[in-house]
This record gives C-alpha cells, structure tokens and sequence, in this order.
C-alpha cells in the first residue's frame, strides 16, 4: 500500500506542478525536503545513543522485564504474539508513556528500541507482524495529555485561555488511540493483508 | 493545582528520574552501570542512520505533493461534502495535512490563528486537530525504516483509519464544547 501511496503522492505532484506552473518549486521542495529528511536522522543519533545505552541498563537490570509484567493482561489482548514478559512489551510502554508525556526526544529511541525488540520475533524480516502494526497504530494516533507546543502558539498569538484546547485535544486523540487498536485488529484478518507464511526451513530469508 | 500544571510538573521529573532511577537500580542489582550503558549505545548511530533512505523517500514525496498546490486543489474539491458535516473549509487543509506533516500542519494551524484569532471557533478547532493525532507517514517511515521492514500490510490503513477518527472526534468535540 505504501508503494501505491508513495507513487501517487510523486506522479500528483508532477503533473499538478506542471498545470499549475509549479514545477520549479516541486523540484525545489524534492531536494529541500531529501536534506531535511537526513537533518532529522542525524538530529537523532544523540538522543537515540543515550536512550540505548540506558534501555540496555535497564534490561540488565531486569527492569524493562518488570515493566512488560506490569501490562501483562492489557498486553496480551493488544499483543497475543509477544511473549508475556518479552523486553518488547517494556519498551513499547516506555514509548507510549513518554509519548502521553509529550517527552518526543524520549518516545522516538525508546520506539525504536520496541521496534528492533519485535523484530527479533519476526520470522519474515521484511514483513511487519501483527504486533508492529498495532503498535505503530497506538503510535500514530498517540494521546498527548499536554500539547505544550500549540499552547505555547495559543499564548503568543493572546489567546484568553491557551490550554483550553488540553482537554478536547485529549478526547480526540484518545477516540483515535480506540479506533487505531480496533482497526489494526480487525484490518489484518483481510485477505489483503494477511501475514505471509514464514519461510520454509532451510530458507532463512537472507533479506535481513 | 489544575490537571494540566500537574501534568507539567511530571512531564519535567519525568526524565531525570528515569535517567537517575534506571542506573541507581541497575547498580544495586551489581550491573556495571557505564560499561553496559556503552554497550547499548553504541548502536544509537547505526539506528539513526539506517532511516535515512525511509525518511528521504517519504520527505521528499510529500514536500513534493505540497509544493504542487495539489492540497489546495483536493481541499477545494472536497469543501462541499466536508461542509455538510459542519468542517469549515478554511480547516480542511489542516485536515488533509495532518497525517503527512506535523510541522506544515502546526504552520497552517498558526496561520488560521492568526487570522481569525486564536479563540475563534476555525483557531480553536485546528488547534485541537494538530493534537488529535500523530503524523502518521512521518512515523511508519521512521519505525519502520529503522528495522528495514519495506512490507507495512495494513499499517498505512489503520495509521489512517485512526487519522480519519482523531480529527473527526476533534471536529465534534469542538463542536459540542465551542459551537
């Protein structure tokens, strides 16, 4: 589907761009857009070594271990392929707290630590599991309790209440959190998406 | 002390603790704290690294479909059947956008802000649409980027589906508190 989406997204802009005498300023946004992409990468190895380095102290010490306990009867219904106190399941709590925090610099390694986590319990490599998908689900429809950025604009643009927002914004992304979790369940039983059969024995994928 | 101050105060200890509590625990239970602290980080650059081609491929379609004015075109052309659910059209493309760009979406929210004040019904509903949901093409490239899963099967669908769902609760919760 993102192959779909991607070329779409390129082939619309093209041929929009050339009705609408736009093509210079396509062209521009494409090498724009391909230096800011790396920026952010680079902007993340600082944050993402150090949260590594204490996730692996953590584990060591039996902590994120703990935490996956700690969820166990939610997990196994939003997760039934992750075994029951898998270092996955402590890692994808730690992102998700520090998403409702709103603590980005935290949740981004602390996802990826989650991710690289389920994928050792990936047979096929470059497949996503069911797990991946609900969780990136639960990811890209996070609760934030508070939306310190758009209160801040809110303030500076002499809002009479900034933070009034704080609890529509809550109701909102908590009704896409609901509906994020069903339609990840219910989506990966389609034929469209079913999960391909892991390799045959022998095979060992060599994708990786 | 109100909800949102004391979210505040959590949100600030929230990472010194952990940065204290992890290691201090970890110590106690004699685990060579900085020797294992750089075993795990030496993987933070590799990580980084490994989206860079997910997070160039996915950047560049849509900082190319933006700067087309194919958005404009797709807001105009939907402003009809998103009007008979009450969306005002000015905040529809902080709509449409929302999925594919957090930061073009906290731009267009401000720009809305601006002009029609931020305590208007449009400044107060696109400020509740930028928090409903995360930017979800932003997320799959990166997530998925940095384990090098290219097969997404139904991620895209319900990262949308859920999209679709924030921002409509948004519009009606704005609707019921603001309207």
């Amino acid at each position: 589907m993102l192959n779909w989406v991607w070329l779409g997204l390129v082939a619309v802009a093209v041929v929009v761009g050339a009705l609408t005498g736009r093509l210079d300023a396509v062209t521009r946004a494409a090498f724009d857009s391909a230096r800011t992409a790396v920026e952010i990468a680079f902007g993340l190895v600082g944050i993402m070594t150090l949260w590594l380095g204490v996730m692996k102290v953590g584990e060591e010490a039996g902590l994120v271990r703990g935490l996956a306990r700690l969820i166990r009867p939610l997990a196994r219904r939003l997760f039934p392929d992750v075994p029951a106190d898998h270092p996955a399941l402590g890692a994808m709590l730690l992102n998700i707290a520090a998403s409702w925090l709103g603590l980005g610099n935290a949740a981004t390694p602390l996802g990826l630590k989650a991710m690289d986590e389920l994928q050792k319990l990936n047979p096929r490599k470059d497949t996503a599991t069911d797990a991946m998908v609900t969780f990136l689900a639960l990811n890209t429809a996070c609760i934030t309790l508070v939306p310190a950025t758009m209160i801040a604009v809110r303030a500076t643009l002499g809002s009479a209440n900034p933070t009034e927002i704080v609890l529509p914004t809550i109701l909102a992304s908590a009704c896409a959190t609901v509906v994020a979790a069903t339609a990840a369940r219910l989506l990966r039983r389609l034929p469209a998406f079913r999960a391909p059969l892991p390799p045959a024995s022998g095979d060992d994928g060599g994708d990786a | 002390m109100s909800f949102s101050a004391i979210a505040q105060v959590v949100s600030t200890w929230a990472i010194p603790l952990l940065l204290l509590l992890i290691p201090l625990l970890a110590a106690v239970r004699r685990v060579k704290v900085y020797e294992v602290f750089v075993e795990g980080a030496k993987d933070g650059f590799t990580t980084a690294v490994k989206i860079i081609p997910y997070l160039v491929g996915m950047l560049v379609a849509i900082g190319m479909f933006r700067a087309s004015g194919a958005m404009e075109l797709l807001a105009s052309a939907l402003a009809p059947v998103t009007g008979l659910i009450g969306l005002p059209s000015e905040a529809l493309p902080v709509a449409l956008l929302r999925p594919f760009s957090g930061s073009g979406t906290l731009a267009l929210s401000t720009e809305l802000m601006k002009t029609h004040g931020p305590d208007s019904f449009v400044g107060r509903l696109a400020g509740v649409m930028y928090g409903s949901t995360e930017t979800t093409f932003y997320v799959l490239a990166v997530y998925f980027g940095a384990v090098g899963v290219t097969r997404t099967r139904h991620a895209v669908a319900a990262g949308l589906i859920a999209d679709a769902a924030g921002l409509l609760a948004a519009l009606l919760v704005c609707r019921a508190l603001f309207g």
